[in-house]
C-alpha cells in the first residue's frame, strides 16, 4: 500500500486516492489545430523507471486532486502538491 | 542435446535421470549477428526459433538481461484463449492457438498444453446478449464458442454460488472448449532449446545499455558484455519497452504497470476448466500441483517494481469468493508481480518504427502469453523480410495518429484502466 501524505488530509493509504496518470503531460488549447500536440497529449507517454509526476484525487477525502512526484521502481515518494498549486 | 522420445525418457529413467546435458547452449556473444534480438522473454525466443526455423536465418542472438524465464514469461497464469472480438485480433490469436494446438511437436518439448477450456459466467440478461455477439464473431471466423444457460453451467461447473443469496447469480456463460493453459516454464525452455538447436546464440545475464548507430541507423547493440553488432534489432522487452526505445529516440504510447498472480496451497481436483468471474475481474485454474491459480485486476498505478500491493489482493479475493464461496479458507501460498507494457488500447505492437533498424514487438499487456508462437511467427516475418505480416497489419505504431485503434475492452486512452 503506498503512503500518500495529501496536504489537507495527512497521511493516506492510496486506496482513499484514484489514480490519474501522468501529470507532466501538456493538455493543449482547445482551440489548437496541431494535430501532433494532440496526439502527444493524448497517447505519447515517458513512461520513467524513476521519479514520475503523477495526479492522484483523493476522492474518500477532501477530494483535492494532487501532484505525487513517485519512484516508479520503488514508490518512494518524494513529494505532494496540490494540483492547483502546481508550477508546471 | 538429444531429442525427447518415449524411448529417450525410459533410458534416461533407468540411468537414474543423471545424464541429462543442459538444453541450449550458454552462449558468448560474436562480434556481430544478422539479426538481434533483445529479451529472452517468451517472445524473443520464439522470435530467434521462427527466423531460423521458417526463414533460415541461423546467424541470430537472443540478448537477455537476467536469465531465460525470469520475465513474464515465467510469471503469468498461462491463460489461453482466441475470443476477441475485433478484426484483427480475433484472427491473430485464433493462428496462435493454432500454433499452440501443433507446438509441442514442432519443438520437441512438452509444453504440456491443456486444452481444458474457459468458461466465462454471465451475471445479466444483457451480459448474455453481449457473450451471443462475441459467440457469433468467434463462429463467423470458425473459431469454437458456445453459450451456455445456467443449467449447463451448473452441470460443468457445481462449485460455483448458485445460492438464492449469490451477489451476482449466475444467468450463463460464454465456452470457449479450446481454450486453456500450457506451462508458461516449459514455453521458455521449449523455444530458447529449439532455437539453440537450430544455432541460435541465447545470451544471459547480458543487458543492452544503448544502441550503436551508423549515422541514424542502428547496427547493433551496446552491452554489458560490450558491443554487438546487427543488421536488424528486435526489441522484445515487456515492461521495459519504453526504458529500451527512449534510448533509440522513440517515443510510445506505453505505461509500465504491474499485475499479480496468486497461488493457493494444493487442493484435490477441483477446478477442471479456466474459470472467469463476468461480474468483476478474477478468473482461476488450478495447476497439476494442485494449487488454484488467479488473478483479477492491475495494480492501477505506473510501476517498474515487480511486486504488487495489498490493496488488489484483497479485491481479487473478495471477488472469488463471491463466485466460489468454497475456497474461502483456503490459504495463499505464494503471489507475485509482473511489469506489464500497457498500450491505451491494451492491443500489441508489432511494427516497424521510424529508426532504421529498429523493430519493434511490445504492448503485450496482460495478456501476452497467449500470443507468444503467433508473436514469434510474425515478428520473426518482419525481421526476414523487412514486410509487416498481414496477420499483424492492424498493430502498427500508426494506429493511433491514424485512429485504428484495436480497444476491445471500450476503456478508452487510460492505460491504468485497460
Ligand atoms: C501476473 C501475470 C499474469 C499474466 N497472465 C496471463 C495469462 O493468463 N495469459 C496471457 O496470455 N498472458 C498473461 N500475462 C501476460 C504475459 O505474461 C506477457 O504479456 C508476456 O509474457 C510478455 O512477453 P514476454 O514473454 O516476451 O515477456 P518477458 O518474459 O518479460 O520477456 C522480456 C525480457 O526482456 C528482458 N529485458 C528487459 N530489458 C532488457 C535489456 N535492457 N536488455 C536485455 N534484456 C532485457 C527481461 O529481463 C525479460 O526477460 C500475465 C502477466 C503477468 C505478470
Ligand atoms: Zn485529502
Amino acid at each position: 500500500m503506498l503512503r500518500i501524505h495529501c496536504p489537507c488530509c495527512g497521511p493516506r493509504d492510496h486506496d482513499e486516492f484514484r489514480y490519474a496518470g501522468d501529470a507532466s503531460v501538456v493538455r493543449p488549447a482547445h482551440d489548437d489545430p496541431d494535430f501532433e500536440a494532440w496526439y502527444r497529449y493524448v497517447y505519447v507517454r515517458a513512461n520513467p523507471k524513476g521519479l514520475h509526476r503523477e495526479y492522484w484525487q483523493h476522492v474518500h477525502g477532501c477530494r483535492q486532486w494532487l501532484v505525487v512526484e513517485r519512484d516508479t521502481a520503488t514508490h518512494t515518494i518524494h513529494s505532494v502538491h496540490f494540483a492547483g498549486q502546481q508550477a508546471s | 542435446m538429444g531429442s525427447f522420445s518415449a524411448f529417450s525418457l525410459l533410458r534416461h529413467a533407468i540411468g537414474g535421470n543423471r545424464h541429462w546435458q543442459r538444453h541450449w547452449r550458454a552462449a558468448s556473444p560474436k562480434p556481430s549477428y544478422d539479426v538481434i534480438v533483445v529479451g529472452g522473454g517468451g517472445h524473443g525466443l520464439a522470435t530467434a526459433f521462427y527466423l531460423a526455423e521458417n526463414h533460415g536465418i541461423r546467424n541470430v542472438a537472443v540478448i537477455e538481461k537476467g536469465y531465460i524465464g525470469g520475465g513474464n514469461v515465467g510469471r503469468n497464469t498461462t491463460v489461453i484463449r482466441s475470443n476477441y472480438l475485433l478484426d484483427g485480433n480475433t484472427q491473430f490469436y485464433e493462428f496462435s492457438m493454432k500454433l499452440w494446438e501443433g507446438l509441442s511437436a514442432a519443438l520437441n518439448f512438452n509444453v504440456m498444453f491443456s486444452q481444458r477450456g474457459q468458461i466465462v459466467t454471465a451475471h445479466s440478461a444483457d451480459q448474455m446478449d453481449a457473450f451471443s455477439h462475441r459467440a457469433n464473431i468467434m463462429r463467423l471466423n470458425g473459431i469454437d464458442a458456445e453459450i451456455l444457460g445456467r443449467d449447463e453451467v451448473r452441470r460443468l461447473v457445481p462449485y460455483l454460488d448458485f445460492s438464492d443469496t449469490a451477489r451476482f447469480p449466475i444467468h450463463g456463460a460464454i465456452l470457449q472448449g479450446r481454450a486453456g493453459t500450457a506451462r508458461h516454464d516449459a514455453v521458455a525452455w521449449g523455444y530458447a532449446r529449439a532455437a539453440s538447436g537450430h544455432g541460435v546464440d541465447i545470451i544471459e545475464n547480458c543487458e543492452v545499455i544503448d544502441f550503436l548507430r551508423k549515422g541514424d541507423r542502428i547496427v547493433g547493440v551496446e552491452t554489458t558484455r560490450g558491443r554487438i553488432g546487427a543488421e536488424r534489432v528486435g526489441l522484445a522487452v515487456a515492461g521495459h519497452t519504453s526504458v529500451l526505445s527512449r534510448k533509440a529516440g522513440l517515443e510510445l504510447p506505453i505505461e509500465s504497470h504491474v499485475l499479480q498472480a496468486f497461488v493457493t496451497e494444493p487442493v484435490k481436483p477441483l477446478v477442471d476448466h479456466v474459470v472467469a468471474y463476468g461480474a468483476d475481474h478474477f478468473y482461476v485454474s488450478q495447476s497439476d500441483k494442485g494449487g488454484l491459480v488467479f488473478g483479477g485486476n492491475l495494480d492501477g498505478y505506473n510501476s517498474y517494481a515487480q511486486r504488487g500491493n495489498a490493496g488488489v489482493l484483497q479485491e481479487v479475493c473478495e471477488a472469488a469468493v463471491a463466485l466460489m464461496p468454497n475456497i474461502s479458507r483456503l490459504r495463499l501460498l505464494r503471489h507475485w508481480g509482473g511489469i506489464m507494457d500497457m498500450t491505451p488500447d491494451a492491443s500489441p505492437i508489432i511494427s516497424l518504427t521510424p529508426v532504421p533498424g529498429l523493430y519493434l514487438n511490445g504492448g503485450w499487456c496482460y495478456g501476452g502469453f497467449k500470443a507468444t508462437p503467433a508473436s514469434g511467427w510474425c515478428f520473426a516475418h518482419m525481421l526476414a523480410t523487412g514486410e509487416v505480416h498481414p496477420l499483424t497489419r492492424g498493430y502498427g505504431l500508426d494506429r493511433f495518429r491514424t485512429g485504428h485503434t484495436l480497444d476491445e475492452a471500450g476503456a478508452g486512452p487510460f492505460a491504468w484502466l485497460q
